[in-house]
């Protein structure tokens, strides 16, 4: 045990001693089952493969959702921040998009689109204003300095695309992805549990409900946490690791520490 | 040659910055801009550089020049090694870069990043970026800023060996600077702009 894990680890046990303890006094599995009941139920539900189909599947839904979010939410940031008719048109729906309940989007979207692709569109709704807003105040914000510079020494296009303008947007991108990730999950799973599609841990939540399961609603809840705690631990990893290769183009060939050496070279 | 044709320029249109400015440089050489801080020589390298153009005259001469130059900051990539920041030409400017930086006494930092470079060293980077750059026409902006005197005419040495056959401007309110690069000093002054 790392002394960095130590205080995680401690709060974790903290909070389980007192949901042990809020179990104790209620003495009802019905209304707060004890940890112990609930890990006991996770573990019954990990070893069905309907566990890791409902997972999968509800996975494939929120990625679906978070990437189009992520793709329509850069593209309307480069829209709005480069025309003025983009921006009068696209920002104001934005911005209802951001400030509406989800809920109401979603028993809207239940009226038009198939119960099975609901939660895909409802993260991706969520995705979009957030993406957008992230990514519209990257661009704002480029430095013109730098871009001066890339004018003056002629970078050319793709060059200062490469090494000016992804760099300075990428911190904009990572909390734009990992903002939207969360709402992505918390959202697509709401949609599922209203909308109740085959194969997903909001149907599944919502059934334990209906038949007063409260341990199997508490062991889907910790999946759903769990899964998306681990999303944004790998998004974060994944964006570290482009920006090291968007950043660095390799190691510097060795020089002599001679000076003159370029001018006797002729450089 | 590069030439400035009563040219007039301003930020604000109340307060111009240069007014019926008239000058013509040489096409070949060092030639030093000295005058005092705020009188507008910056102005003059940003609009022989292409980043302003005049409101009323021209600036003739610098159509197909190739620029190089060092701006008053350092405007380096924080995200790129100090090699990386002084290549400017992808296909062929990384072993000249590297070299530059060498000569600069910057050999044992080509992989550090501007956060760990002193205020010296990034001046460095900056000059060994335009040295490095394919230029006929070289902008030098205060170069020497934050350079220890030995160090600061070490480069000057070297600027002024490096583009014998292109035009060198050097901005400065230091004459020792455009002393040590052999330079042909125009003092200016005021606001709007004048030849002293």
């Amino acid at each position: 045990m790392t002394r960095r894990a130590f205080p995680g680890i401690a709060a974790a046990l903290f909070w389980l001693a007192v949901w042990q303890v809020v179990s104790m006094l209620v003495d009802q599995v019905l209304l707060v089952p004890a940890p112990l009941v609930v890990l006991a139920t996770l573990f019954d539900l990990v070893k069905t493969p309907t566990f890791w189909a409902v997972t999968g599947s509800s996975l494939l839904r929120m990625g679906i959702g978070f990437v189009a979010g992520v793709v329509a939410g850069c593209a309307a940031a480069v829209l709005t921040t480069r025309f003025r008719t983009a921006d009068a048109l696209l920002s104001p729906a934005l911005r209802v998009v951001r400030a509406a309940p989800v809920a109401s989007f979603i028993i809207v979207a239940l009226v038009w689109i198939p119960t099975g692709r609901l939660p895909a569109f409802i993260a991706f709704l969520m995705v979009v204003p957030v993406v957008w807003d992230n990514m519209a105040a990257g661009l704002q914000r480029q430095d013109a300095a730098l871009l001066e510079m890339a004018s003056v020494f002629r970078l050319g296009w793709w060059q200062t695309m490469v090494r000016i303008r992804i760099p300075s947007l990428l911190p904009f991108f990572t909390t734009a992805c990992t903002t939207g990730m969360g709402l992505a999950w918390k959202s697509g799973v709401a949609a599922e549990v209203i909308s109740r599609p085959e194969l997903s841990i909001g149907g599944q939540l919502q059934d334990a409900k209906v038949y007063l399961a409260t341990p199997e609603v508490f062991a889907w809840t910790i999946t759903a946490v769990a899964l998306s705690i681990a999303l944004e631990r790998v998004l974060r990893l994944a964006t570290s690791r482009v920006n090291l290769r968007v950043a660095g183009a390799g190691a510097a060939p060795s020089v002599s520490r001679e000076r003159g050496s370029v001018a006797d070279a002729g450089v | 040659m590069p030439a400035f044709e009563r040219v007039g320029f301003a930020y604000d249109p109340a307060r111009p910055v240069v007014q019926d400015f008239t000058l013509a440089l040489p096409p070949r050489g060092v030639v030093s801009l000295v005058g005092p801080s705020g009188c507008g020589k910056t102005t003059l390298l940003r609009l022989l550089a292409g980043l302003e153009s005049p409101q009323s005259g021209t600036v003739s001469g610098v159509e197909g020049l190739r620029v190089a130059m060092v701006f008053q900051e350092d405007r380096l990539l924080p995200w790129e090694t100090a090699w990386e920041n002084a290549v400017t030409a992808p296909l062929d400017g990384a072993r000249p870069a590297a070299e530059w930086l060498g000569a600069l006494g910057l050999g044992d930092s080509l992989n550090q990043r501007p956060g760990a470079l002193s205020g010296g060293m990034k001046r460095r980077v900056a000059i060994a970026r335009a040295l490095a750059a394919p230029h006929d026409l070289l902008l030098l902006d205060e170069p020497f800023a934050g350079l220890d005197e030995p160090t600061w005419r070490d480069a000057a040495a070297r600027i002024a060996t490096a583009n014998a056959d292109g035009l060198t401007v050097l901005v400065t309110h230091v004459l020792d600077h455009a002393a040590a690069m052999g330079a042909t000093v125009i003092r200016l002054e005021g606001t709007p702009l004048r030849l002293r």
